[in-house]
């Protein structure tokens, strides 16, 4: 087990056509990137929705959240994911999935399957953030709405939302920087995001220690990059006086 | 849908769950050591070492797991044979583990750390006071109180270590998980073992969740 240590070897050939092994890593992330923000627009949106949900002054409404979030928090994120890829596909209608099956080419398939259970997965914890912000407002702001006319749904949109959105930005920021950070269970169902490259250049080049540093530096820099652009916008929307910003 | 070949694969599947709970057990025993040793560096008065750990911390809680765990697959026989200087055979199990509780061990940390500076200060003072040394006083007040604090907290890290435990999948260790595709694949009924294990995880995480609420409101000082 002699180790050739080569730091050059990302500018050399994968002897696949012209492409260098730098080139699968910029591939690699570009899936990655690719998975989480499609990903985090659906946790973003479902996630409000629900969290809505479960503050809403109906039982009813609120169980349905309630339930949802304990089914999508329960079951680990590899185990969704099998089910939305193996399973799911299985039970849609014929025509469909013939199109997911035969007409789709792998990876297409595979995004999708990954996007929605990454989505769905996020919308759990999404979902409990919104819920937080929105009970940590005074009550009194809920009455005074009320007692200006605002309807319920009007309250939730003018009032209570935008509030919330703005003290849950600091959880926000964790959640997606966790969807960057699962989206890396993509290379179990054959997706070349950035780990499935990461193994392919460490299979193909033997130089695994090198490949492997490259995407710690690259998870690394983009989790570094994106801290500090949500710092920059929790700065920015802060709620004057309401919460101390930035403190540590 | 057909459910009856689930029964006679139990034994098997139990097979699993143990390797499971076995990684679960040994890699929050591990991580909270780890990651007790390491909270310890944080609050230390030194700023070397206060670093040195923050830089531990940030690092392994940016990556994936999936990435830790497929690195030291791949490279912890390279690092023992650089170290012993001869072939050491280590098994998928031993290297999951290691990094279960190295990556596990900034999570604890964290946990550790905020349970710590939520103790009263007069504490500290009061027990050098009282004429212990730090370590006593750390030993014997401080932590504790703290890990009082912070069961809840540990105990749902916990849980969501018990389920990402089947992230070992990619090494091919027979976990619950893994152990439930393979007999279902063999038998042609991925989907129902598929389904059975989505349930059985449901089912212990949330049973133990709600364990940890109850417990939660009992230890609440």
């Amino acid at each position: 087990m002699n180790y050739n240590w080569d730091w050059g070897i990302f500018f050399k050939s994968t002897g696949i056509g012209s492409e260098i092994y730098l080139d699968w890593f910029v591939t690699g992330l570009g899936w990655t990137i690719a998975i989480a923000l499609v990903g985090w627009v659906i946790a973003l949106l479902l996630g409000s929705l629900l969290g809505v949900m479960r503050t809403v002054p109906n039982r009813w409404i609120a169980g349905i959240a309630t339930t949802y979030v304990e089914i999508f928090r329960n079951v680990p994120l590899l185990v969704q994911l099998f089910l939305w890829y193996f399973l799911v596909p299985d039970l849609l209608p014929e025509p469909l999935e013939m199109w997911f099956k035969q007409d789709l080419n792998p990876a297409t398939s595979a995004y999708l399957s990954v996007v929605v259970c990454l989505g769905l997965f996020t919308a759990a914890r999404v979902c409990e953030q919104v819920r937080t912000g929105i009970q940590a407002l005074p009550q009194g702001q809920t009455a005074a709405a009320y007692a200006m006319g605002f309807r319920l749904p009007q309250i939730y949109s003018n009032v209570l939302l935008p509030q919330a959105y703005r003290i849950i930005i600091p959880p926000l920021t964790s959640e997606f920087l966790n969807i960057f950070k699962n989206s890396s269970v993509a290379s179990l169902i054959g997706l070349m995001e950035l780990l499935a490259q990461t193994k392919q250049t460490a299979e193909f080049s033997a130089n695994l220690f090198e490949a492997f540093t490259l995407a710690t530096l690259i998870y690394f820099t983009l989790n570094m990059g994106l801290m500090l652009l949500m710092r920059m916008i929790e700065h920015r929307v802060a709620v004057p006086g309401l919460i101390a910003v930035g403190g540590k | 849908m057909d459910f009856s070949a689930i029964l006679p694969a139990l034994p098997g599947l139990w097979d699993g769950m143990l390797l499971t709970l076995q990684l679960m057990v040994m890699g929050v025993l591990g991580g909270v050591i780890l990651g007790t040793a390491l909270a310890m560096l944080r609050l230390s008065h030194n700023k070397w070492l206060a670093n040195a750990a923050a830089t531990y911390v940030n690092y392994f809680r940016s990556i994936p797991l999936l990435l830790v765990i497929t690195w030291f697959y791949f490279a912890v026989p390279f690092i023992l044979r650089w170290i012993t200087g001869e072939d050491t055979p280590i098994g998928a199990f031993s290297s999951c583990l290691v990094a279960f509780i190295m990556f596990e061990a900034a999570y604890f940390c964290e946990i550790v750390r905020a349970g710590i500076q939520a103790i009263a200060k007069g504490q500290m003072g009061a027990a050098q006071a009282l004429g212990m040394n730090y370590p006593q006083s750390m030993r014997l007040i401080i932590l504790p109180q703290a890990f009082r604090k912070m069961t809840p907290l540990l105990l749902q890290q916990s849980i969501i270590l018990f389920q990402d435990t089947s992230l070992v999948y990619t090494v091919g260790l027979m976990d619950f998980l893994n152990a439930s595709r393979s007999r279902g694949d063999i038998i042609g009924q991925s989907h129902e073992f598929l389904i059975f294990a989505g349930l059985v995880y449901f089912t212990v995480s949330f049973a133990a969740s709600l364990l940890v609420k109850h417990l939660q409101r009992r230890l609440a000082v």
